[in-house]
């Protein structure tokens, strides 16, 4: 079952790449889902489209410029959407809204315009042997500054998902950690869509995050959680994608949507089953 | 001692319509000031104001020195997730980013003035308790433990004690007490009329405008409490440009 592992360094960088990621991007999630933003990460998959499909069109397919296309076409749409909605009456939900959809619209025109020399199915949703050397060196380190980020901003951040008004009144720069994390967000979905694709990469973000909760009643054990689940997806889904011949992004994605399942049924925490399942009451 | 805090001629408007206005007078280091008035009155919004939150369209406060980021606030009804999952203790432990900022270390003296901070409100042992499990009360606590840790020398609280029962309240005014007893300045919206009276050496009357500022049994006389009621709620549409700014501006 796991041969094609063994047999073809393909799948082997494939996994190591969806393994890297599978560390650092649920962690994210678990923070989008208690910043109320879990769809967001759904724009900003759309948003970074444009920056690919341009950098493409005009680089060919070139890892560097296809993702510096996209972090600058995420980062784009994330400053505008934060800047429009501090500075104006719209709400950043909304903001945002408006600035992924135009951002997806252009992408889309830009890749029709440059006439079949783009594989618009691969940009959405993922192609195994898009991951050469290049691709997993940028997802592993990707990983490993997102953890690293993570670990230093992780106080302020947890203030400020919590409480962004006790951060306000210290004067704590709610804004910064708030971009900043916004920013890792891009990064991570750039680097995951290369594998998974642009669209695909957020259900390695979102569905292992959203799983966690049936899993762990605190912050620290959810993110553990999630970044086990998504591993535990990434490997199977590539197993799948491979005997099934189906594209990676989706194999992983329904892989880590079945584990939702299972944790939304089951899981120790507020799942069904722990309401179903009546045990006995404690004395006080 | 600090400076009082002054507030000369200030006003804070919303769409150019005042919700305090004119307000003119000084709270004086350590003092404990309840803010009453009806709904609408401008209480929330002044509080703003004392925190930097909101500009003044008009006049200025002068907060004698004291750095807002000092200044510890508790909003009303804070809008928290309650389904965060935080334990009590971590909660309560954010009272020390004064101290440590976004990257210092929480040094174990710290992790026990956190237990001591949970064990004044009422709440020994519920350090590792998810906060998803207390009850309205029981939260209220653990936001007045954080406020301890704060050490601020002025205490802003909107509202502190709405929708908490006798008990709670009644342990979270001895905790307001022990503030003003340190030498705090504390200053509370309060509803309870009762209460203020009985714990607040000075209240601001306000409805927009200061009705009223000084000792509370003064200050909360039935004429000023009258005065205050027959505040119209709504904004007048049709208001021309405060006549006061114009006077203002002649002079």
């Amino acid at each position: 079952m796991f041969e094609p592992f063994f047999e073809f360094a393909f799948m082997r960088r494939a996994l190591v790449g969806c393994l890297a990621l599978s560390l650092s991007a649920p962690p994210l999630g678990v923070f989008l889902v208690l910043r109320r933003l879990s769809l967001i990460g759904d724009a900003l998959g759309h948003a970074i489209l444009p920056g690919v499909a341009f950098a493409v069109a005009v680089f060919g397919l070139s890892l560097l410029a296809m993702s510096v296309g996209g972090v600058l076409a995420g980062l784009a749409v994330v400053l505008g959407a934060g800047l429009a909605a501090r500075g104006t009456a719209l709400r950043e939900d909304a903001s945002l809204a408006g600035f992924y959809l135009v951002a997806l619209a252009l992408g889309v025109a830009i890749v029709s315009a440059s006439g079949g020399r783009i594989d618009l199915m691969a940009l959405l949703f993922g192609a195994v042997l898009a991951v050469d050397d290049p691709a997993l060196l940028f997802m592993a380190g990707t990983a490993s500054v997102t953890l690293i980020a993570l670990a230093v901003m992780w106080r302020p951040l947890v203030i400020e998902t919590f409480d962004p008004g006790f951060l306000r009144a210290a004067r704590g720069r709610g804004a910064v950690w708030h971009l900043g994390f916004l920013a890792l967000v891009v990064l991570n979905l750039v680097a995951a869509f290369h594998a998974l694709g642009t669209l695909m990469a957020v259900g390695l973000m979102m569905l292992p995050a959203t799983a966690a909760r049936f899993w762990s009643a605190s912050l620290g054990g959810q993110v553990v959680a999630a970044a086990l689940l998504a591993m535990v997806a990434s490997a199977t889904g590539l197993t799948l994608s491979f005997h099934a011949d189906v594209p990676t992004g989706p194999a992983i994605v329904l892989t880590a949507g079945a584990l939702w399942l299972v944790s939304l049924a089951a899981g120790p925490q507020g799942s069904l089953l722990a309401q179903v399942l009546r045990r006995p009451h404690y004395a006080g | 001692m600090s400076a009082p805090i002054r507030l000369a001629d200030v006003t804070v408007a919303y769409r150019r319509h005042p919700a305090v206005h004119h307000v003119t007078g000084e709270f004086a280091p350590g003092s404990m000031t309840a803010i009453v008035g009806p709904n609408g009155a401008g209480k929330t919004t002044l509080l703003r104001a004392l925190m930097g939150e909101v500009p003044t369209d008009q006049g200025r406060i002068d907060r004698g020195g004291i750095d807002p980021r000092a200044i510890a606030y508790l909003p009303q009804q804070a809008a928290l997730d309650r389904g965060f999952p935080l334990a009590c203790a971590e909660v309560v432990a954010m009272g020390h980013w004064g101290r440590v900022g976004p990257f210092r270390r929480m040094t174990p003296e710290a992790s026990g003035r956190t237990a001591e901070a949970l064990a004044a409100v009422g709440l020994d042992g519920f350090a590792r308790r998810p906060i998803a499990t207390l009850s309205a009360g029981q939260f209220q606590r653990v936001l007045f433990a954080r406020m301890l840790l704060q050490d601020a020398p002025v205490v802003l609280l909107d509202e502190p004690f709405t929708a908490i029962d006798a008990r709670t309240t009644a342990d979270l005014m001895r905790v307001v007490a022990r503030w003003h007893g340190e030498g705090r300045t504390v200053i509370a919206v309060l509803h309870d009329l009762e209460m203020v009276r009985a714990h607040f050496p000075d209240a601001l009357l306000l409805a927009r405008e200061a009705i009223a500022w000084g000792p509370t049994p003064t200050a909360l006389s039935s004429a000023n409490l009258f005065r205050a009621r027959m505040m119209a709620e709504a904004w007048d549409e049709t208001a021309e440009v405060c006549a006061h700014d114009e006077t203002r501006r002649a002079a």
